[in-house]
């Protein structure tokens, strides 16, 4: 069995390849395929489940293949089975298997059957490959599927503002989460001088030592780690994005926010437990933010007046509770409240539009006006003043558009005066100017080490102009192609960062750009005037062009479907431990441009449609 | 505001939100959904000036797109005769060929932008502010909490006397504000602030108030309705609140100027000030386009091709004399609902003895309805019917179980951390257990539930007793006036068989916010069961048969009625027969196979647009999957409610019953004979317009927009506090049907088809103002047949026009069964032989 663990990422993505070929109105061959492809899953799962307890339930582990070695560096596809691995994938195939069974026919005649379906398989692909994951880099890829899987079902009615606003809203949430892995990869790397594995962190002895040596960097890690989680598992101060990701049907509602997708943070410290158990900071980090959050979601869940917020919100204090939890290494503990609380959760959003129902007959019979609660025997001005911050989400919404999105925004606005043309003839200025200088020798030689930073932060102008680019399409594409170009430039003069290594990079991101191009220069020949002050909703008319430019997007992100994955992976192990600025620069590059990317994606393809001969819904609805 | 006096600047708040009150959505919240004309507001205009009003205005699309007519022209289900007979009506000066050809093939434009929110656009164009998107979230968020009926655990903290009162007091007495802006917090605390004095701000200049209100509150249709809703009818929340759509109006624009405030600083020149342009005013008039006469000219030809068949179908299968000699095995009133078509036709050809009828299901007894246990009455008469009689049921074992899942408890911290442990695990195989054979859960509704069988009704009033100003039960005298009224309403006044049936209807659905919209529309929304027994009861009592037979009606001491319930989800029937004589018991005991059966029959009919139903191998078996479908968690269609429904026929049962109408028919028995005058048509004509045509129009509307009149696809709505769905948690709410109960139905507007000389139907229709609304503009269209001869009055402009039919070659029954397995669309009208009537 050990040998063979990626069979359980075969199957659903043998799954998914069959649903890919499938016509999208047999809706019947579209549902048996996916639950063959759950019932297989999960029959795998028990086998797998009775030869590891026949075994006596050791640690399975094996390095399944190298995706790409060069020197010190390898790139390893490793997989590893514990005990977290067994619950989260043995509540995952069955609740996924379940939720499937409920959609086949819940989702009936609904416009996007199909792509729903391969949503969910999709999901379940990066669901698996993350908690299947032996070492930080196979776990990236399975992250990065999570989030373009969840940006989708959130999106998934296209046509309509709220979800695609809301869509890019957690998406931004989730780059986040993005950022702390890559930069907790790069610290390993320099941590550990390897490319660890999850098994080793087990060598208590090793571990120990590592920390002995490098404390600051160990907690920088964890902390990476942490906010990972975090923003993963909807705590606090992330905690707003959960609501509003329950735009999708019911069902995958239920499934990605309601259970799986929302525990994974929880997943992330109990795979990482072993490193940073051992350092009681840590764990009071840990805890607090499970305190806090269990706290201030149960004061909000108990203010909601519409069902699946609440939910939501219950659901994220649970999770702040297996933070405490794992703080106190009560790991099993967690394990349980992980698998009950996804039940519970799943259910109860399933059944959620009973609740009039059921809450409607109740009151026929119980009904008592203005019910007292605990809260009312506080003072009436603390009552009072509590209840509309909850009311407010504790401000939790505007907190990431003030701190984060805002100023950044403000700060491309100034740099409008900058010409996108500028920008090119800047970079080829800098190209040049940085080649005669090196030319000098030994003096040029001398202010070599200053060049990254000039790169890098060239390369952020790039990322920000595209990112506020409130208009031209085909710049602001542009720009993000030039920002991978220079982010490459930046790590060449950095260290020895060899051709074949900026091919691998900058081999998917052409390739990617080139192909987007083609597709917005197609639209445009056909007359629609493709711009971004405004929503365009051309999937509606062009499903097929639309689905080729999301994979330029992922191309363009660095999604792992082309090489630049490995690449933006080689980048960061080329950037020393010490170099946080430098880090720092290429990781908010990388956090931009998925956003600038999506965005461009949102505003063409998604959205309501630009010709009104479709039936369109209010904005607000 | 009218068209007319547009000219006008002067801004009356009274009479503008008055206005605005009329244009928003009307539907109360979900417990009472009923359904209605969606745009009711423009029902005092002709249908197709209505329409054009209502998309130039407000981008209401009122049509089925030019598409979506071509191929129903292409499938033939617009007849060329017809269309071409449109056209020369329609274009009066242009050549058939190149109107044909135009609309046929000729280009459009694609995109229209309705007037409504044009002014309010401007902060975004000019000012560069998305105040929507600043300020609906909040705003969205405290009307929910304010209003919710139960979700919430911590309930809105103050009550201080409506809306406004309890945002003051919060300011008054919490640390921070609402708002930033320290003139917007003095204009809250003023009581005395008016809605001018915030729009002078705002807006600027007083000749754009309206138009600015109306952009404002159309932005969010949803929470705007439910307000207005909720302040002329707080009774409609079990949990009342003071809410106008005055303090809405004025809670919004404060907020408005708070977010404007913050940007720009207190220097920002009100929106009228700074117009790019000029916009046109709302109710400026509007002009018909060629394309939107092309589209009325399609839909027109569209629903005439579907009439003329169905006509044609009446004149060559009637039968004029349905006098039979012998009394009839049994009768059966039944409502006029659309859903009981094909039951009725199936237990006539079971029991040709027999003979059914349709009545509105409240069956003519109007009261309130206090269940035992329960602290609320519920009214069971129509909607717009304010009953002073109140019925209680008493003496009932029924109790009900708690479920953990909706329970507080689940959403505590430490309570639901130990659920979770511990219940949650249960949850997956409560789920498990639903999916392979569902069964009645706290999540259905259940008609049965509605009243207990074994409990007692207090229906006679004895001794005048009262409780809240109503009288429990009725007098003698009441109740026989109610029994006559209906009898003679239907025609049945003479040879009463000795078991007759009053069935009221209910429906059955799980997981489902918009249940109520399932149940007997003529009960508000509610099952029938309460009523069917009630009008037995008084039929069957001694001394109401006596002032019945001073009346002229003579029933049989050995004649019983018996109350009863179908259930349209399910296909299942309950009896409220408890004190039948020995005879009785018996030939009810037949009878009650006859209906079983015809249930049977009557799901395998309905199965036919079920894709869930796989097994076809014989009635019983199609039934049980039917009956699971109602309790199916993941079943967004236990039932297809009204979809269809097209026609509403007023006359005897000989008019309909040998023709096949695909259960698109609502069947009211009326026989002219024993009204003359038209006394009984005009109270069933005053009933069936704004009831059927309030169906159907809802329908229409949610089919032809679905997006903005109706609510979408229902899967992912989020309940928001127990009165309305919307999507996901951040959206407006979504008043109208879901995608899921209108996708098969064919928008067209119900066709009245009443049995009487045209002269009295002319003179009853004109009675009323308000139901003469319902003809005159078109909104309903009706036809008289001619009771005595094969002749056909259509009215239109006033007067009663003879009509003449294009020839149409009808089905005969032969394939029938076949179709009735396997076509998923609509059935042509088909002539029926088995029939024994």
């Amino acid at each position: 069995m050990e040998n063979n663990i990626h069979a359980f990422i075969l199957i659903p993505l043998l799954g998914f390849i069959l649903l890919a070929l499938q016509n999208k109105k047999s809706e019947r061959l579209i549902s048996s395929i996916t639950l063959l492809t759950m019932i297989a899953q999960l029959g795998l799962f028990f086998t797998a489940t009775v030869l590891w307890f026949a075994q006596g339930r050791p640690i399975w582990e094996h390095a399944d293949f190298t995706l790409y070695q060069h020197e010190d560096y390898s790139f390893v596809i490793d997989f590893y089975w514990d005990k977290a691995t067994w619950v989260y994938l043995g509540v995952g195939a069955f609740l996924v298997f379940l939720v499937s069974f409920y959609s086949k026919t819940y989702m009936h005649r609904e416009e996007g059957y199909k792509r729903f379906f391969m949503n969910l398989t999709f999901f379940f692909i990066g669901f698996n490959i993350v908690v299947l994951a032996g070492n930080f880099e196979t776990l990236f890829i399975g992250w990065e599927i999570l989030g373009i899987s969840s940006f989708l079902l959130i999106a998934f009615y296209r046509n309509r503002y709220l979800p695609v606003k809301n869509a890019v809203k957690v998406f931004s949430i989730y780059r986040i989460g993005d950022l702390g892995i890559l930069l907790a990869m790069w610290l390993s790397h320099h941590f550990w001088h390897v490319n660890i594995s999850f098994n080793e962190l087990n060598h208590h002895d090793l571990v120990i030592e590592h920390w002995t040596e490098q404390s600051a960097v160990g907690v920088a890690i964890a902390l990476m780690i942490l906010i990972t989680a975090m923003a993963k598992s909807a705590q606090f101060p992330f905690s707003s994005w959960l609501p509003r990701a329950m735009e999708g049907p019911t069902p995958s509602s239920a499934i990605f926010y309601g259970s799986l997708a929302v525990h994974i943070g929880v997943f992330l410290l109990l795979r990482t437990a072993h490193f940073w158990e051992a350092q009681d900071i840590v764990r009071w980090i840990i805890g607090l933010v499970g305190i806090i959050t269990a706290g201030i979601a149960t004061v909000i869940a108990r203010v909601q007046g519409s069902i699946k917020s609440q939910i939501a919100y219950s659901s994220i204090a649970q999770i702040g509770l297996m933070f405490v939890e794992l703080s106190m290494g009560w790991y099993d503990l967690v394990l349980i409240h992980f698998a009950g609380n996804a039940f519970l959760r799943t259910y109860q959003l399933l059944v959620s539009p009973s609740v009039v129902t059921y809450l409607i007959k109740e009151q026929f019979y119980h009904f008592t006006p203005r019910v007292k609660t605990v809260e009312d025997s506080l003072p009436k001005k603390i009552e009072y003043s509590l209840y509309m911050l909850s009311l407010k989400e504790f401000n939790l919404d505007s907190f990431m558009y003030r701190y984060l999105w805002n100023p950044t925004k403000r700060l491309g606005a100034r740099l409008s005066f900058i010409r996108h043309g500028w920008m090119w003839a800047l970079a080829l200025v800098a190209l040049v100017v940085s080649y005669a200088i090196l030319k000098e020798g030994e003096a040029g030689e001398h202010y070599r080490h200053y060049f990254p930073y000039v790169f890098a932060s060239i390369a952020i102008l790039l990322v920000l102009k595209a990112f506020t680019e409130r208009k031209l399409v085909f710049w602001s594409w542009g720009m993000i192609i030039l920002n991978h170009m220079m982010v490459a430039v930046a790590i060449m003069f950095n260290e020895e960062f060899t051709w074949d290594h900026v091919l691998l990079y900058l081999g998917g991101i052409v390739v990617a750009g080139a192909a987007g191009y083609y597709i917005l220069g197609r639209l445009r020949s056909q007359g629609y005037p493709v711009d971004l002050d405004q929503f365009h909703g051309l999937s509606r008319s062009h499903g097929k062009l639309a689905f080729a430019f999301l994979l330029a997007c992922l191309g363009l992100t660095g999604f792992p479907i082309t090489t630049t994955f490995l690449g933006e992976d080689l980048i960061f192990s080329h950037i020393h431990e010490d170099q946080w600025l430098l880090a720092l620069l290429t990781g908010f590059s990388f956090i931009l441009d998925g956003l600038a990317v999506i965005r461009i994606y949102a505003r063409i393809f998604l959205g309501p449609h630009a010709e009104s001969i479709f039936e369109m819904g209010y904005r607000s609805s | 505001m009218s068209l007319e006096k547009t000219g006008t600047v002067k801004f009356s708040e009274h009479e503008v939100l008055h206005e605005l009150k009329h244009y928003l959505p009307a539907q109360a919240p979900l417990k009472d959904f009923v359904h209605h004309n969606t745009l009711h507001s423009f029902q005092d205009r002709k249908f197709e000036q209505a329409l054009l009003e209502a998309f130039e205005i407000f981008g209401f699309k009122g049509n089925l797109t030019l598409r979506e007519y071509r191929d129903l022209f292409k499938s033939g289900k617009i007849d060329v005769r017809i269309l071409k007979e449109k056209i020369a009506v329609n274009f009066p000066d242009q050549k058939m060929e190149q109107v044909l050809d135009k609309m046929l093939n000729g280009k459009y434009p694609k995109s229209n932008s309705p007037r409504i929110g044009k002014l309010r656009s401007n902060w975004k164009r000019t000012f560069k502010i998305d105040l929507d998107s600043l300020v609906h979230p909040t705003l969205f968020r405290i009307l929910s909490a304010y209003l919710d009926q139960g979700i919430s655990i911590w309930n809105f903290p103050i009550d201080a006397g409506g809306f406004m009162a309890s945002m003051r007091e919060f300011e008054r007495n919490a640390y921070g504000s609402l708002f930033k802006s320290d003139r917007v917090r003095a204009l809250l605390m003023n009581e005395k602030t008016t809605l001018t004095e915030v729009l002078n701000i705002l807006v600027g200049d007083e000749k754009w108030f309206e138009q600015y209100i109306f952009d404002q509150q159309f932005a969010h249709p949803g929470w705007s309705g439910i307000v207005s809703v909720i302040e002329d009818a707080p009774h409609s929340l079990l949990d009342e609140r003071k809410v106008s759509l005055h303090d809405l109006v004025l809670f919004e624009s404060l907020m408005e100027i708070d977010q404007l405030d913050q940007n720009f600083g207190q220097v920002w020149s009100p929106i009228a000030f700074r117009l790019a342009e000029e916009p046109i005013h709302l109710f400026e008039p509007v002009y018909f386009k060629e394309i939107s006469i092309i589209l009325y000219t399609f839909h027109q030809a569209f629903e005439e091709s579907y009439y003329q068949q169905v006509l044609t179908g009446l004149l060559e299968t009637r039968k004029f004399s349905h006098e039979s000699a012998q009394v009839p095995s049994f009768q059966a009133l039944f409502c006029i609902d659309d859903r009981e078509c094909s039951f009725r036709r199936y237990i006539e050809q079971l029991d040709p003895q027999c003979s059914t009828f349709g009545t509105p299901g409240f069956f003519g007894v109007e009261f309130y309805y206090k269940p035992a246990n329960e602290k609320f009455y519920t009214k069971l008469c129509p909607a717009p019917v304010f009953p002073k009689y109140l019925i209680k049921e008493e003496g009932t074992s029924a109790y009900r179980k708690s479920e953990i899942h909706y329970q507080p408890a689940s959403f505590g911290l430490i309570r639901g951390a130990l659920l979770s442990m511990t219940y949650g695990f249960i949850s997956p195989f409560k789920l498990i257990k639903n999916l392979l054979s569902p069964e009645v859960s706290s999540a259905t509704s259940l008609s049965f539930n509605h009243m207990d069988k074994d409990a007692q009704l207090t229906i006679e009033c004895k001794n005048g007793e009262h409780e809240n100003d109503l009288q429990i039960g009725f007098t003698v005298e009441e109740m026989a006036i109610r029994v006559e009224n209906v009898l003679r309403s239907i025609g049945l006044v003479k040879d009463f068989a000795p078991l007759v049936y009053v069935i009221g209807h209910g429906a059955s659905s799980t997981n489902n916010p918009h249940y109520a919209a399932y149940d007997c529309g003529a009960c508000s929304g509610r099952a029938g069961s309460v009523n069917g027994r009630v009008l037995s009861f008084m039929a069957n009592h001694v001394e109401v048969r006596k002032i019945l037979a001073s009346k002229g009606i003579h029933i049989p001491d050995e004649t019983q009625f018996v109350g009863a319930l179908h259930d349209t989800t399910r296909d299942e029937i309950d009896f409220y027969a408890d004190s039948l004589n020995t005879k009785n018991v018996q030939l009810h005991a037949n009878n009650t196979e006859t209906f079983k059966r015809a249930l049977d029959f009557n799901s395998l009919e309905r199965s036919r647009r079920f894709e869930s139903v796989t097994d076809k191998s014989s009635a019983t078996h199609v039934h049980q999957q039917i009956r699971n479908r109602s309790v199916s968690l993941f079943e967004p269609r236990p039932e297809l409610n009204h979809a269809t429904n097209a026609l509403c026929i007023v006359g005897r049962r000989g008019l309909t019953s040998q023709v096949f109408l695909d259960r698109r028919s609502f069947l009211n028995s009326y026989d002219y004979q024993i009204d003359p005058e038209g006394n009984y048509l005009f109270g069933i004509l005053r009933a069936a317009a704004p009831v059927c045509g309030g169906i159907n129009l809802e329908y229409y509307f949610s089919r032809v927009d679905n997006q903005k009149l109706g609510a979408g696809s229902k899967l992912p709505h989020n309940v928001m506090g127990l009165i309305g769905v919307a999507n996901g948690t951040d959206g407006d709410l979504r008043p109208g049907l879901p995608s899921q109960m209108i996708e098969v139905h064919d928008p067209v507007r119900l066709l009245i088809i009443v049995e009487h000389f045209p002269e009295v139907v002319l003179k009853t229709i004109q009675r009323d103002a308000a139901t003469y609304e319902w003809f005159k503009n078109e909104w309903v269209h009706l036809v008289a047949v001619h009771p005595e001869k094969n002749e056909l009055y259509r009215y239109k402009d006033g007067q009663m026009h003879s009509m003449t039919l294009q020839e149409f070659e009808l089905m005969n029954d032969q394939h029938l069964s076949e179709l009735l397995k396997n076509e998923l669309d609509n059935l042509p009208v088909i002539k029926l032989s088995q029939n024994g009537k």
